[in-house]
């Protein structure tokens, strides 16, 4: 059991007096980015409503650079932002309420790494797929919207 | 460590011969990771798949705000704010766990028995949200018309602008509509609740009523009504009506008046499996705050199975933060 905390959060900037202060300290800091998601949920603002960069033409540089950037080309930036702000949420539940910070430095990489590499492996075929299955749909040789 | 046993209740052994336990953590606490871990990946699995249905049905895909629009004891369009609430519960409900596990590292029984029971408190409260929400899902609000293609069709009001529900227009006809029974079918089960109209009833009073428009699940991609839904004008709406073949009242796993039917399997799976994940946080909650209570972890000289629940209670959290954004926010 590890007794001794680590008491700083945000990279040192926010020091606590002791572990108590700090579990309130974060849970101030998941209440305000949660009161930001549904205020940006509720309305909506129109300048994070469509993407901010336009796709490239296709060709060997445009195409690789609409892989690279397709995050800020084919999402919303209404979007981004929320599942940003959600990896930032997962980040302090877990390093703060199940204490990874506390843990050694092995523990902590075994238990982020692993499900990391599997989950975006597995969320980049599932995506991919699906987008050519949409395009699929789109392209009338199926007729499934009567 | 020497390698003998101890006691019955001596839980932090680590007989592999050395000083150092591996990664500095117990044998539980290993185990409640590997768990975690593994469950991690099965959750990662749902929405994964989710986001599979929702990136093929990209533009016609129900809109969350419009779904989820209800708060217990209230009328009116609430998009968003009774989940928000249900995320406040679940993330104080890990606040108090974080407590009652900080107590226990200083021997605070006292402290530990009223935190796990804070704990238990927001959990029931979160499981009781989720079940009337559940609930609302199903009994669903104004209706709809199902087509033979399984398109969903929704009818609004032209002046206004608002949802009309099919009680506002559907004529009564006086239709027979007999229950089917044991006697007069050789293959027959049972038979579902009857929706309050018949298609008939639901296009009759269409035609009758000039003020309803039909809306299709179809998201308008440019111009002046960009991200909502497709409105038809009343000739489009007719053409479209001579397809219907159901109305659809609520949501189950076969019909859902809100739109893509995937979407409410996928609202039953992912929010019923997390659902049962928070019964079962809270039950095992319960037995250790019985345990607190009767002493077993002051006997035992630590409150480590308080920590271990508590990495379970955190990652129920965790997990609803991401069912949160990829269900009601994006």
């Amino acid at each position: 059991m590890a007794h001794e905390h680590k008491l700083e959060i945000f990279r040192g900037r926010w020091k606590f007096k002791n572990n108590i202060q700090k579990i309130w300290g974060v849970l101030l800091f998941l209440t305000i980015v949660t009161a930001v998601e549904v205020v940006l949920g509720i309305y909506k603002p129109a300048m994070f409503m469509s993407p901010f960069i336009a796709p490239f033409e296709p060709g060997f540089f445009g195409s690789s650079m609409n892989v690279i950037l397709s995050p800020f080309i084919y999402m919303k930036p209404l979007n981004l932002i929320f599942i940003v702000l959600t990896l930032v949420k997962a980040y302090y539940i877990a390093w703060d309420f199940m204490h990874l910070r506390d843990e050694t430095k092995g523990l902590r990489r075994a238990i982020v790494w692993t499900p990391v590499f599997l989950i975006a492996y597995l969320v980049f075929i599932l995506l991919a797929e699906a987008g050519y299955i949409y395009d699929i749909l789109g392209s009338e040789f199926v007729k499934w919207n009567f | 460590m020497d390698t003998t046993v101890k006691t019955g209740t001596e839980e932090n052994v680590w007989g592999g011969g050395s000083d150092k336990k591996p990664l500095g953590a117990s044998y539980g606490k290993m185990m409640m990771w590997f768990f975690i871990v593994s469950d991690a990946l099965t959750f990662s699995g749902f929405i994964a798949s989710y986001s599979f249905a929702r990136f093929k049905f990209a533009d016609s895909w129900p809109i969350a705000d419009e779904v989820f629009t209800h708060i217990p004891l209230f009328h009116g369009n609430y998009p968003m704010i009774y989940v928000a609430f249900m995320t406040f519960v679940l993330i104080m409900s890990s606040v108090t766990m974080v407590l009652a596990v900080d107590a226990g590292h200083k021997m605070k029984k006292n402290s530990v028995i009223w935190y796990m029971f804070f704990t238990v408190i927001g959990g029931a409260i979160f499981v009781g949200s989720q079940a009337w929400e559940w609930a609302t899902f199903i009994q669903g609000d104004y209706g709809a018309i199902e087509t033979k293609g399984g398109r969903i069709l929704q009818f609004v009001k032209a002046d206004t602008g608002e949802r009309a529900a099919l009680k506002d227009f559907a004529t009564p006809l006086d239709e027979e509509r007999i229950d089917h029974t044991n006697s007069k079918g050789v293959w027959f089960f049972g038979e579902t609740t009857l929706p309050s109209f018949s298609v008939n009833e639901v296009v009759t009073g269409f035609k009758a009523n000039p003020n309803i428009l039909v809306r299709t699940e179809d998201i308008v991609q440019e111009g002046e009504r960009k991200g909502h839904k497709t409105l038809l004008n009343r000739s489009e709406s007719l053409e479209r009506l001579a397809g219907s073949k159901y109305v659809v009242e609520g949501a189950n796993l076969i019909h859902n008046e809100y739109g893509n039917r995937l979407f409410a399997d996928f609202f039953f799976f992912i929010t019923g499996f997390h659902g049962f994940h928070v019964l079962t946080g809270v039950l095992i909650n319960i037995i250790i705050f019985f345990n607190v209570i009767l002493g077993t972890y002051e006997r035992r000289g630590h409150y480590e199975m308080v920590e271990k629940v508590g990495l379970y209670w955190h990652f129920v959290d965790l997990v609803w933060v991401f069912v949160f954004t990829f269900f009601y926010l994006v």
